[in-house]
């Protein structure tokens, strides 16, 4: 059992909303559009979809560290919000680009034309050009955002009602929810998924509308969207979890039977925990795409879901700020380490270099971490505090 | 004839050189017709080669097809020629005799027939091959007839028939004969006799021998159903109504199987409009087209042409115009409808009899019915192999999960190291047999050792908490399949199954196991029964048994739960060590091999209840026979089948949470 840790540093949600302030000021004064050209807008979109893992790690945190549930399908819910989103992205543009190609001499499209100019620009690589009947409300983006919450809420509570009713719980629940976005992301390679199957959806990166500001100044927004949208998830959870709903959460992990024998229904809480935290996902999702550029269903296979779990178990379980910190530190130095900027080690005999060696030390540094720092990275930094102390 | 054909052969066989002169003359005196062949003019020569010797006609026919022969352009006489050097050639008669001659290139000149000559001369050649004495010669001369049958084999198959001694040679020409009966013969009784007898057969060949007897013909329209009366009509089309049926007759529509209309309302008009019943329909396209035509200054017909953004405007404006000019109207789909309900749509077999389609359709839908019996078979038989091979991946996991409860997710990089080992062994031993024989314990050998080291380094600290093993294993599996990919490299490997696990154990055209899978699953069945041998029958089964259920009892009684503990992963890690070599004879050995079981494993050990060896061999089972039959739906899409199956395990572990078969009593209490 992992004991809810009182640390120095989760009491002070107000420094951490301070720094953050100060990280994304500083980033958009480094910035090729807002600033002085320090840092490259390539760079930048790393940044703002590293905060986006960020928001579904601390809620991948709340719904494990907090609640017990260890789900390993989160990152389904990930990959919904980006495809709900996506498909307005695409639909809007490739509109714009059928209705700019009309010219004069040739009569305005009627709506069932515009269809399938549309339909034929999106699924021709897929060797159709209907429009599949789940982009109905591809043309609206108020509906396309609502639906941004509602899918990953859907199945989420679908899934979640079914499993908790029967008390699937522990590693048979891992397992289950593993086989959910299993099942997901194998449907979603089908050519007839409707989705474009493994071609996924592409060109995101270009905002229909404003794609005049251009990538740069367009990243930079996106990195504040994601910046707020942290702090917002960070006040939502710390809201709940301090009210006395979020000590029950936290009594679910220590003690489900306990607690239902006092009478709680214990099923309720952990839906609604297990509902809410994948739709933050989702919306977190549905932020990283856009800076992406492009999904398809590889993204949403199991293994991403268990690094979301390995993020928050580096950074500390049950701890809000050890998400953010194991997520960002790991995925940031992932990119860096096989991107090819590291250095490599020359041992006279073999040369490590980084972009094969990176995972194999990866997943050593996993199996330390979990033997040795039951509460990750940040439990380590608050031993080292408390000894300066 | 028979006879004359046994004359001819005795009077070649004694003077062969004879009958070479006789065919050298005739082909000189015809040269005309050689040198400058067509397809009519060619069968005059085809005819009259009867007479001669076989052999000799044969050599003559095979090198005029192939495009081998030359004329001399002055004499007409027709040779061979060899490139001597840049501007001769040498010339040999037909026969390859040497002539004394060299000529220069500008003498002579290719024979090339055009393919449809070359086609005749094929065919006839068939015929001097066929009743050769050589059996090779008639064997390759009734494989070329399988490929392509012609009307006028018909009686020489006949022929050949009667002729035939080696009872093989007889079956092969039987069914060739049956098949040219059913398809050139223009004898119904016959036609009728040999489907009789061919009920019962369900080899392709025969199946598709059916299907051209009830080939139908394309659709047509007639205003009176009467004027049908004397044709062999296969069925009434009623558009956006029916489909048609393998039998080539019409049926309903059925909305669940989602079938499309044989026939829809547009093509329909188009063929009562080629009949001449209906005029041509002005389509949207044919409007939009007029309209942007008539674009002047932004406007149609004195309209904007911005208005024009819906079809009944545009319907409406070229109406208008139509009127005006005199033209045809728009037309609507219930229009067309309208138009259409005067005319019926039909087919006719191309078989003119109603008798033998009819016995065509009552015997084919009796060899269906057996065809379909041997499809069932064949799913049986998938989903068994299927079901092996679900198996062979959870084995290990049947006891470092199921026993043990320990969630191994590098089970899955086990796997990849036995198949990697098989690979080393093959680079070393060539002998494929030989070398299995030697992988598969040392496949044990290696993931044991490695199970081991596992469970002494990380697995024993984490016992207390299932959750936090995932993690660590997770680390360790994907470090292993990095490590394996800076080894191996990442394309994949071969690891070649011995020979005789080659080819396929065939019965019949739709039933055929291949050895691999027999194999397989005799590596299946031996594995369980190893497994349940060990865990119910021995020591080193019941101290583990032991351990699992209460280690500080176990202890009590002497038995050493960390030595226990550790033997115990090392032989699961083993077993899925020896699963990975048999794994990797049927699919890819690459660096992510295990990473494709990992998932299904885990749901074959949750879903046949954790704990028990039958309780993995029935959920091998049921995902296996799942995935078949959901594929048996929808076969050309295995992703979709998948999707499924997973979609029922959810639902199915929502109403057995433990599994098919679940522990009861003290081995249950734990998760």
């Amino acid at each position: 059992m992992i004991n809810k840790i009182k640390d120095p540093l989760s009491q002070h949600l107000l420094i951490f909303v301070i720094t953050m302030f100060l990280f994304t000021i500083l980033v958009t004064f480094l910035s090729e559009p807002y600033g002085i050209n320090l840092i490259s807008t390539s760079f930048v979109k790393v940044l703002g979809k590293t905060l986006c893992l960020c928001i579904a790690a601390v809620a991948m945190d709340v719904v494990w560290g907090y609640c017990g549930i260890l789900s390993l399908g989160h990152f389904a819910f990930f990959g919904l919000g980006g495809y709900m989103i996506g498909m307005w992205l695409m639909y809007e543009r490739t509109e714009l680009i059928v209705l700019n190609s009309i010219n004069e001499q040739q009569l305005p499209l009627t709506p069932s034309e515009l269809k399938e100019a549309i339909g034929n620009q999106i699924f021709g690589v897929v060797g159709g050009k209907e429009i599949p009947n789940i982009w109905i409300f591809a043309d609206n983006i108020y509906m396309q955002l609502l639906l941004v919450v509602l899918v990953p809420g859907l199945l989420a509570f679908i899934f979640g009602w079914l499993a908790f009713r029967s008390r699937v719980t522990g590693v048979y629940l891992s397992i289950l929810t593993q086989a959910m976005t299993l099942a997901l992301s194998l449907y979603l390679f089908q050519n007839d998924s409707g989705l474009r199957g493994n071609n996924g959806l592409s060109g995101l990166q270009n905002i229909p509308h404003i794609e005049g500001l251009g990538q740069p100044s367009i990243s930079i927004w996106f990195f504040w969207f994601s910046s707020i949208a942290l702090l917002l998830t960070l006040f939502i959870f710390k809201f709940i979890l301090n009210s006395k709903f979020g000590s029950v959460i936290t009594a679910v992990r220590d003690n489900e039977t306990r607690l239902r024998f006092f009478g709680y229904n214990v099923e309720s809480y952990k839906l609604f925990i297990f509902v809410l935290t994948a739709i933050i996902t989702g919306l977190a999702g549905a932020i990283y795409y856009p800076q992406a550029g492009i999904i398809n269903p590889a993204e949403i296979a199991p293994i991403a879901s268990i690094y979301l779990a390995v993020w928050v178990a580096i950074g500390g379980r049950g701890n809000l700020y050890g998400a953010i910190l194991g997520a960002s530190s790991v995925s940031l130095l992932s990119s860096w380490f096989t991107g090819g900027n590291a250095p490599n080690i020359p041992l006279g005999f073999y040369t490590i270099e980084w972009v094969n060696w990176w995972t194999v030390f990866l997943g050593i540094g996993f199996v330390l971490i979990t033997i040795f720092s039951k509460n990750g990275l940040i439990g380590f930094l608050n031993n080292i505090f408390i000894k300066i102390k | 004839m028979k006879y004359f054909f046994l004359i001819l052969f005795t009077i070649s066989g004694i003077n062969p050189t004879f009958s070479d002169e006789r065919l050298r003359s005739f082909i000189n005196e015809n040269s005309n017709y050689i040198i400058k062949s067509s397809s009519k003019t060619v069968d005059n020569i085809l005819k009259k080669v009867d007479d001669f010797n076989e052999e000799s006609v044969t050599q003559f026919l095979t090198l005029w097809k192939n495009k081998k022969l030359y004329y001399i352009k002055k004499s007409k006489n027709i040779v061979l020629a060899k490139k001597a050097d840049d501007n001769s050639y040498k010339v040999f008669d037909i026969f390859s005799k040497p002539l004394i001659k060299k000529l220069s290139k500008k003498n002579l000149k290719k024979i090339k027939p055009n393919s449809g000559v070359r086609a005749k001369i094929s065919s006839a050649l068939v015929r001097f091959q066929i009743f050769s004495k050589d059996e090779e010669k008639r064997l390759n001369s009734i494989k070329a007839l399988e490929k392509k049958i012609l009307p006028e084999h018909l009686d020489l198959l006949r022929k050949a028939l009667s002729l035939e001694q080696n009872i093989m040679l007889r079956d092969r020409l039987q069914n060739l004969l049956y098949l040219a009966i059913l398809e050139f013969s223009q004898n119904k009784i016959e036609k009728i006799k040999v489907l009789d007898k061919l009920s019962g057969n369900t080899s392709i060949e025969i199946r598709a021998a059916f299907s051209k007897v009830l080939r139908t013909s394309k659709i047509m329209a007639t205003d009176d159903l009467k004027k049908l009366k004397n044709k062999n009509v296969a069925r009434i089309i009623i558009p956006e109504k029916t489909i048609k049926n393998k039998y080539g007759e019409a049926e309903p529509i059925n909305i669940l199987f989602k079938n499309k209309p044989e026939l829809n309302i547009l093509k329909a008009y188009e063929i009562a409009e080629r009949s001449g019943y209906v005029n041509k329909r002005v389509s949207l396209e044919n409007i939009k087209n007029i309209l942007e035509s008539n674009i002047e200054n932004g406007k149609v017909f004195g309209v904007n042409v911005i208005e024009l953004n819906n079809f009944s405007k545009r319907i409406d404006i070229y109406n208008k115009f139509a009127v005006e000019n005199n033209k045809e109207l728009y037309k609507t789909v219930s229009d067309l409808e309208n138009d259409l309900s005067k005319f019926h749509f039909y087919t006719t077999y191309t078989e003119k009899s109603k008798k033998v389609t009819d016995k065509a359709i009552q015997i084919l839908s009796s060899i269906n019915l057996k065809v379909k019996f041997y499809k069932y078979l064949d799913l049986l038989i998938d989903g068994l192999s299927l079901a092996s091979i679900y198996f062979l991946g959870a084995i290990g996991l049947a006891i470092t999960f199921g026993v043990m409860r320990v969630i191994n997710m590098a089970h899955g990089e086990f796997i990849m190291m036995g198949a990697y080992t098989g690979y080393i062994v093959q680079l070393y031993i060539s002998n494929h047999t030989l070398s299995l024989i030697i992988a598969f314990p040392l496949a044990f050998l290696i993931t044991f050792l490695a199970g081991v080291i596992m469970e002494r380094l990380v697995i024993r600290h984490l016992y207390k908490n299932p959750l936090d093993t995932l993690l660590a294993t997770f680390g360790i599996s994907i470090a292993l399949q990095q490590l394996a990919k800076n080894i191996f490299g990442t394309q994949a490997r071969p690891l070649t199954s011995p020979q005789w696990l080659d080819g396929a154990l065939t019965i019949n055209d739709d039933l055929s196991i291949s050895y691999i899978r027999i194999a397989i699953f005799i590596l299946g069945l031996i594995f369980f029964s190893l497994l349940l041998f060990v865990m119910k029958k021995t020591r080193f089964g019941l101290e583990t048994r032991s351990v699992t259920q209460n280690p500080a009892m176990a202890a009590n009684m002497g038995i050493n739960p960390e030595k226990i503990n550790m033997l115990t992963f090392g032989f699961g890690s083993g077993i899925a060590g020896i699963a990975g070599v048999a794994i990797g004879l049927f699919s890819k050995v690459t660096s992510e091999l295990g990473s494709e079981y990992i998932v299904q494993s885990f749901m074959t050990v949750v879903v046949g209840g954790v704990g028990s060896i039958w309780g993995t061999l029935a959920g091998a089972s049921l995902i296996g026979f799942l995935q078949k039959i959901i594929e048996w739906f929808n076969p050309s899409n295995t992703l979709a089948a998948q999707t499924y199956m997973i979609i029922f395990i959810i639902l199915f572990i929502q109403f057995r949470p433990r599994g098919l078969i679940a522990l009861k009593g003290r081995a249950a209490n734990d998760q």
